[in-house]
């Protein structure tokens, strides 16, 4: 079998390092195959989120090689394995331990944007009619698995810490399902301009280059918000 | 909203844990937007050659002043400052350019390219300071949208300058420069078609486009072109260049129009 080096990120929101475990590698594994390996033969101790396996949950996001990713949908075969394959927390959010980050302000974020309103119904028993060829648009944006990775990788969050300013292509790709629904009736451009910041995204696409679902967060979420 | 409350990583310049190539694609927005530029720029300042035969090069496109014999409005107007030297291009430029510098392709490009802001995705940035185009001057870019009638206006008369292009003294012909010229217009009208503010006007901005069949299928029509905006961006811009180039050289004499018919 043929053998790999993942150099992985140890430590705490005090500090920490990067170690180098070697393990075994077979056909058709992940990254996060390799993780648990190290996790149950060399480091027991090794913080890791994930569930599904399956790239669904959105949990086992990280850093791989310095693009974030799911763990669990990067295949080896995909990586250069004679190189230490390096592996780290996503960089945007404060770290609890080892690969296990704090995404809880992604949470808060979502509250801040008005829920779902639909206008009166259309026929008296209460209920809507709507055309499919007009949820196409919104149904894009319902792929979403809130991993964070486009909310890792966006500059103005990872380089200029505008937490508090901005809420981020995932937030943009939400208000855009909202705002387009064929259904909703409530307005939320003047926030998405004044306390959201949608003007601090300068549409260098890097949000789009990693959703795992391909979802075109800028082109079909942001840009159009910013024409609305 | 609510505060990140520990401290997230600071990057310094460049800093990053890719290993690829990441560099790679920014330099090469750099250096073909500056060839382009620094082209433009050359061939505008000549004021010659930008017609042969029936055709005209795209970057002198409508002449408004030039030759009196063929400009639309006359020769070098009155008013023309006498410190600069004259050229019908100079009229023209600035609008297609302005569409070019507020396109959101371009915009999200050349930040990376020209202002490292960031370098690449996940690479760190060379200053602190950050405002988007949230504000002055950056927020500006919102102009796009007013460009985009006079970009179609452009298309319109570069559509007339390509018929053109099949007329030889009042016989229907072809030639290489007729292609040329042809091609010339489908790749900035598959640019300009599939610009994301055009996108929005025709029917984006409706959230019930079934209501609307026809607003509908233009939707559907530029944002089929709008997916590939980048690729249209680049063709076009390099074929205009070569388009200017060619008309260039043969008024010049250094090459020969191959007539085919
Ligand atoms: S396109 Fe905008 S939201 Fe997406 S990563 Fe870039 S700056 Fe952030
Ligand atoms: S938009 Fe894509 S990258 Fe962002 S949270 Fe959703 S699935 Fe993840
Ligand atoms: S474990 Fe669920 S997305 Fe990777
Ligand atoms: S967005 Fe590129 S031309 Fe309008």
């Amino acid at each position: 079998m043929a053998s790999a080096t993942f150099r992985i990120w140890r430590g705490n929101k005090n500090g920490g390092e990067f170690k180098d475990y070697a393990t075994e590698v077979a056909p058709g594994m992940v990254v996060l195959d390799a993780v648990h390996e190290i996790q149950a033969t060399q480091a027991h101790d090794l913080a890791v989120r994930w569930n599904c396996k399956a790239g669904k949950c959105g949990s086992c996001s990280a850093e791989i090689n310095g693009m974030p990713k799911l763990m669990c949908m990067t295949r080896l075969s995909t990586l250069p394995l004679n190189q230490p394959i390096k592996v780290e927390p996503m960089r945007s959010f404060p770290l609890i331990r080892d690969l296990a980050t704090d995404v809880s302000w992604n949470y808060s974020v979502k509250t801040q944007i008005k829920p779902f309103r639909p206008r009166k119904p259309d026929t008296p028993d209460g209920t809507w009619r709507m055309a499919q060829a007009d949820v196409d648009r919104v149904q894009e944006f319902r792929k979403c698995i809130e991993c964070f990775l486009c909310q890792d990788v966006c500059h103005v969050l990872r380089n200029h810490h505008l937490h508090s300013q901005f809420i981020g292509p995932r937030f943009f790709v939400y208000a855009g399902a909202l705002e387009m629904h064929p259904l909703d009736d409530e307005n939320r451009l003047r926030e998405l301009r004044d306390s959201q910041g949608i003007g601090y995204c300068n549409i260098t696409k890097c949000c789009t280059k990693v959703c795992p679902e391909g979802i075109h967060i800028t082109d079909n979420a942001i840009i159009p918000l910013k024409e609305r | 909203m609510h505060e990140v409350d520990v401290q997230v990583t600071k990057f310094k310049f460049g800093q990053t844990s890719r290993i690829d190539l990441w560099w790679a694609q920014p330099l090469t927005v750099l250096l073909v937007l500056s060839a382009f530029v620094a082209y433009a720029t050359w061939a505008a300042f000549q004021g010659v050659h930008y017609r042969f035969g029936p055709y005209l090069s795209p970057l002198y496109s409508p002449e408004l002043w030039g030759n009196p014999l063929t400009a639309w409005i006359g020769g070098k107007p009155g008013w023309y400052p006498s410190w600069l030297v004259f050229s019908p291009a100079f009229f023209i430029l600035p609008f297609p350019g302005g569409f070019r510098v507020t396109c959101y392709y371009y915009r999200g490009a050349y930040y990376k390219s020209f202002w490292a802001d960031p370098p690449s995705c996940t690479v760190g940035e060379p200053r602190k300071t950050y405002w988007g185009e949230r504000k002055l001057p950056l927020i500006l870019q919102n102009i796009h949208r007013y460009f985009l009638y006079i970009a179609l206006f452009f298309i319109a008369d570069l559509a007339y300058d390509a018929w053109n292009g099949f007329w030889f003294n009042g016989h229907f012909g072809m030639g290489v420069g007729s292609i040329v010229l042809l091609v010339d217009v489908v790749l900035l009208g598959g640019y300009t078609f599939g610009c994301h503010s055009l996108r929005h006007r025709v029917g984006g901005v409706l959230d019930r486009l079934s209501g609307s069949p026809v607003r509908k299928k233009a939707h559907d029509c530029v944002s089929c072109l709008n997916a590939r905006h980048m690729t249209w961006a680049w063709c076009s811009l390099c074929w205009v260049a070569f388009t200017d180039f060619y008309v260039r050289a043969c008024s010049m004499g250094l090459i020969r129009d191959w007539r085919i018919f």
